[in-house]
């Protein structure tokens, strides 16, 4: 087999693991056996995949309250994830965080925040740490297209623009701020825009296809680390699911969403596989290996202990 | 010891804490070539570059956000809001993020980061810019908040706050940059969370903090030359708070007034009554008293700021109200 193809099959693999672990969260949600907040990336894999196949290991990644995806991306291991969203001691964030605030300081995971927009300076920090250091990372920040209209996201980009930090900003597009469509949220449709009030470099793109994304946002990676210049992109996905496990679904038609699906990131990801002569071994192969992988985070997260009392004040303070 | 001003020793405090440690920098609004708004960071950017003395434009959120990731990526930003009134505007990331990063991650990242800035009141200049902020920000769990009266602790605590690997708030006071005090010689530093006599005596015990020391004070010398002794405890730090030496205090004089700038309605002051009324209890000679502002946004007029904000005079009518009972 070819690089592309063992390329390709690596980013296919880390997409089905997220829509199967988040197949297996949201059925452990509807047992009661995760509570509070639980938003699915269902349909948008392509987004954090493809971005976060650029990054190396020392780089920054910062990202909103649906945050399992980028997790999973990164490289954080599904046990972690799905024990945190059990709220278990053994999670990424020791059942402290839940499902929005997945954290990984060893792989520069920087977590994910549940106020939208409050995150976005926060990765222009990182950013202007690794430039006052003169280390090179590149920091990756994740918002959707409901967060471009609070402060913090136009406050964030000036200071970016102004300063050259090496920030690669991704507001991923999925059509729908909560249940309100963008024509009810934007004035102008196309968030990248934004970025020409900020002398900011900017792109726009559908995230159908994994290598795209990989090959667009590594573009502007590349810019970040080489001539340490922000970019803002935006990236047109589509979540399938509600905003989170409570919302109805009764601002768009079943039939939208049913149609959306017909452009599917995973299964455009496995025709572009055939093409290049991956057979059904290899799919059943994946499919194997990822449902082993998610049955082993969901017994490991059911089997491990609550957190204890002790930690409820352990951690206010350093 | 030597005699500096308030805004000088908090000057070398933040000199000698860059030269020690490269991850330090500051930013704000006007830190560096306009020689800062206090004229707090006057000369810092010639010494110490660009790099490393930061003008941010008009967007707190942003660059309190901004210090926050860094701080979280490694660095040690103290940023400086123009006066706390400005925070407002960032509320969110000092609640949100520097306060819960510690804790939501499970103790993975710490955010080792210092706002200061001119708190309460200045000289009529109204309602939106004569607030007190130490209630809000002491609420919060994961904060420290620290309201130095004196140029010593203006040096000590700042410096302490730049090595402490919490998030900690500096509240200085516009009125307070001017005036002189003696600070001891070389690394000085003053611990965060440890409150001090600043005046010994025996009838009453005065708890205050930041510029509210300076009228308990005098309203203390006042009072002596009537024969009425005050002990006058300086917090120095609301949050963590040291109550020990007030209890201790209390135990002794039975009677406690607090005085604040701040508006009545909850706050430090109350913190400090519900710590006096359960652990002094049995030394209570009279119900726990508060001097504070008054009640209301603050007025522009100047006979109206005067009464609006405690005075020496106020405060001994609050003493002597105590002693009456």
């Amino acid at each position: 087999m070819t690089n592309q193809h063992d390329a390709l099959l690596d980013l296919y693999r880390q997409m089905v693991l997220i829509r199967r672990f988040e197949e297996a969260a949201a059925k452990a949600y509807s047992q009661g056996k995760i509570g509070g907040f639980l938003h699915l990336y269902i349909g948008q894999e392509a987004s954090a995949v493809g971005a976060l196949s650029n990054l190396t290991r020392d780089d920054y990644v910062v990202g909103t309250y649906r945050d399992h995806g980028l997790a999973l991306a990164r490289g954080m291991s599904a046990r972690g994830c799905m024990a945190e969203l059990y709220g278990k001691v053994t999670g990424c964030s020791q059942g402290l965080g839940g499902s929005m605030h997945f954290f990984d300081a060893e792989k520069r995971m920087m977590g994910g925040y549940g106020i939208v927009g409050g995150h976005v300076p926060l990765a222009a920090g990182c950013a202007f740490a690794a430039k006052y250091r003169g280390s090179g990372e590149v920091t990756l920040c994740f918002l959707g297209e409901g967060a471009v209209s609070i402060g913090d996201f136009h406050e964030a980009m000036s200071l970016a623009a102004l300063w050259k930090l090496p920030l690669v900003t991704i507001v991923e597009n999925n059509e729908y701020s909560m249940g309100t469509p963008l024509s009810r949220t934007m004035s102008v449709a196309d968030a990248s825009a934004k970025a020409l009030a900020y002398g900011m470099a900017r792109d726009r793109f559908e995230a159908k296809d994994v290598l795209v994304v990989r090959e667009r946002v590594g573009a502007a990676v590349e810019r970040a680390r080489r001539e340490s210049l922000p970019t803002l992109i935006e990236v047109q996905t589509y979540r399938y699911r509600g905003h989170s496990m409570s919302d109805p679904g009764k601002y768009r038609t079943a039939d939208e969403v049913e149609e959306r699906k017909k452009d599917d990131c995973i299964a455009n990801a496995e025709r572009a596989l055939r093409a290049l002569g991956a057979g059904d071994d290899v799919f059943a192969s994946v499919d194997r290996e990822i449902e082993a992988a998610v049955d082993d985070a969901v017994r490991f997260a059911d089997e491990s202990a609550d957190p204890g009392e002790e930690l409820i004040e352990a951690y206010t303070y350093a | 010891m030597r005699e500096l001003r308030y805004r000088e020793a908090l000057r070398e405090a933040l000199a000698e804490e860059m030269e020690r440690d490269e991850r330090v920098f500051i930013v704000g609004e006007e830190v560096g070539h306009y020689q800062g708004a206090y004229k707090v960071t006057e000369g810092l950017l010639a010494r110490f570059g660009e790099r490393r003395v930061i003008d941010a434009p008009i967007a707190e959120a942003g660059f309190a956000g901004m210090a926050i990731g860094a701080a979280m990526a490694g660095l040690r930003p103290v940023v400086e809001f123009m006066t706390w009134n400005f925070s407002a505007v960032a509320f969110d990331q000092i609640l949100n993020n520097a306060a819960k990063v510690r804790q939501m991650s499970g103790g993975q990242f710490t955010c080792p980061i210092v706002f200061r800035g001119p708190n309460g009141a200045a000289r009529q200049t109204g309602s939106q810019h004569s607030q007190c902020f130490e209630a809000f920000y002491a609420h919060m769990p994961g904060i420290k908040v620290v309201c130095p009266a004196t140029a010593a602790d203006a040096k000590g605590m700042l410096k302490a706050a730049v090595r402490d690997d919490n998030p900690v708030l500096v509240l200085e006071d516009e009125r307070l940059y001017g005036s002189k005090g003696l600070v001891p010689d070389g690394d000085h530093l003053a611990p965060i969370g440890v409150s001090a006599v600043a005046r010994a005596g025996s009838h009453v015990t005065v708890v205050t903090w930041g510029k509210m020391l300076v009228a308990s004070l005098d309203a203390a010398d006042a009072l002596a030359r009537e024969g009425v002794e005050c002990e006058v405890i300086d917090l120095r730090s609301v949050r963590p708070l040291d109550h020990a030496p007030v209890i201790a205090s209390v135990e002794k004089t039975g009677r406690c007034l607090v005085v604040q700038e701040a508006w009545p309605f909850g706050g430090v002051g109350a913190e400090v009554v519900d710590r006096v009324q359960r652990d002094a209890f049995g030394a209570l000679a009279a119900p726990v008293l508060r001097v504070t502002g008054r009640d209301a946004p603050m007025p522009y007029n100047k006979k109206l700021e005067d009464l609006t904000i405690p005075s020496t005079d106020t405060v001994v009518r609050g003493v002597r109200a105590l002693l009456a009972y």
